[in-house]
């Protein structure tokens, strides 16, 4: 088949699967710069979240990709959700930016990125990412390492999400006058 | 199996996207989405790393990765609501001046 | 043709394995939806000393029926100035994810054997079964939120966002809570935390989670409750309240899709309930106490025949007609399950399980009939200052028990 000799390799179901959700991911990415209305942009964003997700999934870390959707497509996201409703964000106007650079710049930037791709695809990095056949499954895995070799840096990322919390609370009172 | 250069070149372009997206939009909500979105492309990056080397290190740095992202966006979005009140606007084009 | 036929569905067997369960499961759970609601109307009512739906066929058992032609036919109307994909996504988002958790659910241990092929009852065995549910959760708080915003309307509005408020902060008392059962199985995958609760098969309801999680299962509980909007929890969409809350906007199929995805919820709360503290499939009885196999038979056979009797002597003639036809059916089912003993041993498990959702789903009827909803800041000061400091509390002593356990069984003749 042509495209396997073009990938040099055989197109597996997994292959096949990451395209999927890779065309996902970049469409949902191209919307968020496209959209004017940022609930539409988040939206998009919720999109290349999921697939990243799923993409995480892919590679076998299943506990990173439910955290993924749990803590930043359930938490953060809704948190801008929020604010973009509470602000009450109307859409864009239209912006003059000039013709010239989306003549000249688009071409540019798909040059730059095919040289990019051409670098890291041509590096050693002849390993495959896939599923992983340690030892112990994913998350044990996980969390052994989070609560022996990183326990300090666990322990200040609650002090972090703490200082983070009461700053959000002083910062959005309302001003006693 | 698939190979680890395809999940950097995706890391990349979707970093490049959030770039675009920074740089070319003037609501402040839709560039601090730009910020989340570079800010996975960097995770997908590490996770993909990780799970080459077989080694859990950079799946357990994308976590961290993530709980500064929420810590970020809580006092981020807080700062956003202030300057709205205070501007009126969600333009970062009318906050160029120090002066109300 | 048929022979070409047979050689094509076993070289694609698994495949077609999974479209079948998943079709076939979808079918059972919107027609238990369907049925769910005609359940509660009855149970609330007769709780009320009132009929409930008894006209639309014998004891309105074809209620579901005329309010599905109902939400079909009647006039969907989009109001003006509203974000029409949003307003269009929300119902769709809501449905698709209430929906997709049924596929993580195990609903009996033994896989079944039939045309050479190992079917498992289930659709998705995930090895962070727990932790789908809950990303799942987590998502469907957009489907929430963004109905209140795009309805262009303030009483939706305020609805979604107090709605998808409460959603979040419960969401924290919900996950902390199960953690406690997590640690006693081990694992996040759903079949691992009842084979856990399987170990002393001889106690039978004593080896069940909700004795060491009694703390767990009340926090679980109440933040189900208020994670999936059902009384006492139902502010942002009582009808006395803020009109209807987020869904005022929503006219027929939109809003029926928010409706089974509602119970739908609440059906996937059920099964989580009974698999992480009730021992899922396993039965309360001993394992020694074989004789308790013939339980379904032993409840199918005296109710289809008092179906049988019922519809005897119903009003109508539609009723005389259909009620012993069902009745005859339900009796049947009884007399095969003494009859094919393999066939009983494997409708255990699902039975049990079934038996356990069937109460919980019962308990959130009864709790629709009798409790007066919370205030919204009661609702938030409760979730945030009571459910969740002691959903961590219970985490701190299971773990604490846990460690502290093999010391103590060496004083403790256990």
């Amino acid at each position: 088949m042509a495209d396997a000799q073009e990938l040099g390799q055989p197109v597996t179901p997994q292959l096949a699967i990451f395209f999927v959700l890779a065309a996902i991911a970049v469409i949902g990415a191209l919307s968020l710069i496209l959209q004017r209305h940022p609930i539409h942009s988040a939206l998009s964003l919720i999109v290349v979240m999921i697939a990243l997700a799923g993409l995480y999934l892919l590679m076998g870390s299943e506990f990173v990709a439910a955290v993924q959707i749990i803590v930043y497509g359930g938490a953060i996201m809704v948190l801008f959700v929020f604010v973009i409703m509470l602000l009450n964000a109307g859409a864009e106007e239209r912006t003059n930016v000039s013709k010239l650079a989306g003549v000249a710049g688009i071409p540019l930037a798909v040059a730059l990125l095919g040289f990019l791709a051409a670098a890291i695809a041509r590096s050693n990095e002849s390993a495959q990412a896939g599923l992983q056949s340690g030892t112990l499954a994913n998350t044990k895995e996980i969390s052994m390492m989070l609560f022996k070799d990183f326990v300090y840096p666990f322990e200040l990322t609650s002090f972090l999400i703490l200082v983070a919390i009461l700053g959000a609370i002083v910062l959005a009172q309302r001003e006693k006058s | 199996m698939v190979p680890t250069s395809y999940y950097l070149i995706l890391s990349a372009v979707l970093f490049g996207l959030g770039v675009v997206a920074f740089v070319f939009k003037r609501n402040v909500i839709t560039i601090f989405m730009s910020i989340e979105l570079m800010l996975n492309a960097v995770n997908l990056a590490f996770v993909a790393f990780s799970q080459a080397r077989h080694q859990s290190d950079g799946q357990v740095f994308v976590l961290f990765v993530i709980v500064v992202a929420a810590a970020e966006a809580a006092v981020g979005l807080g700062i956003i609501i202030l300057t709205a009140r205070n501007r009126q606007s969600l333009n970062v084009e009318r906050v160029d001046l120090l002066k109300l | 043709m048929i022979s070409s036929l047979t050689s094509f569905l076993s070289a694609h067997a698994t495949i077609i394995v999974y479209l079948v369960k998943i079709a076939l499961l979808l079918f059972i759970v919107l027609t238990v939806n369907a049925y769910l609601t005609w359940f509660e109307r009855k149970v609330v009512a007769h709780m009320q000393s009132r009929w409930g739906p008894h006209r639309v066929g014998p004891h309105g058992l074809l209620q579901p029926l005329a309010d599905g032609a109902k939400f079909l036919l009647k006039e969907d109307p989009t109001p003006a100035g509203v974000d029409k994909f949003t307003y269009f996504l929300a119902p769709l988002m809501a449905l698709a994810l209430a929906l997709t958790s049924i596929a993580i659910i195990p609903f009996g241990p033994e896989p079944l054997h039939i045309f050479g092929q190992n079917i498992s009852l289930g659709i998705a065995d995930l090895n962070i079964g727990i932790l789908a549910l809950f990303a799942i959760t987590a998502l469907s708080v957009y489907g929430v939120a963004l109905a209140g915003w795009s309805s262009n309307s303030k009483y939706p509005l305020l609805g979604g966002l107090r709605s998808s408020a409460q959603m979040v902060s419960y969401e924290l008392a919900l996950t902390m809570s199960v953690v406690g059962v997590l640690l006693l199985a081990g694992s996040f995958n759903l079949r691992d935390i009842i084979n856990a609760q399987a170990h002393h098969p001889e106690r039978g309801i004593l080896g069940w989670n909700i004795w060491p999680q009694i703390l767990g299962f009340i926090c679980f509980f109440v933040a189900a409750v208020a994670e999936t909007n059902r009384v006492p929890f139902d502010l942002p969409e009582a009808e006395s309240e803020l009109v209807a809350g987020f869904h005022t906007e929503y006219a027929s199929f939109k809003f029926a899709m928010f409706f089974i995805a509602e119970y739908t919820s609440m059906i996937t709360v059920s099964c989580l309930c009974t698999i992480m503290f009730f021992g899922g499939w396993l039965s309360p009885f001993p394992a020694s106490w074989t004789f308790t196999y013939y339980l379904p038979s032993v409840i199918l056979i005296p109710f289809g025949l008092w179906v049988i009797w019922d519809g005897i002597r119903y009003e109508t003639i539609f009723g005389r007609i259909i009620l012993p036809g069902v009745g005859t059916a339900i009796t049947a089912i009884g007399a095969l399950l003494i009859l094919f003993p393999p066939v009983n041993e494997f409708i255990q498990g699902p039975f049990w399980l079934l038996a356990k959702i069937f109460i919980f789903l019962f308990v959130y009827v009864w709790m629709r009939g009798t409790l007066p909803r919370f205030r919204y800041d009661q609702l938030m000061s409760f979730g945030w200052k009571l459910l969740l400091p002691l959903s961590i509390a219970n985490v701190v002593i299971t773990a604490g028990a846990i460690l502290v356990w093999p010391m103590l069984k060496n004083w403790v003749n256990l």
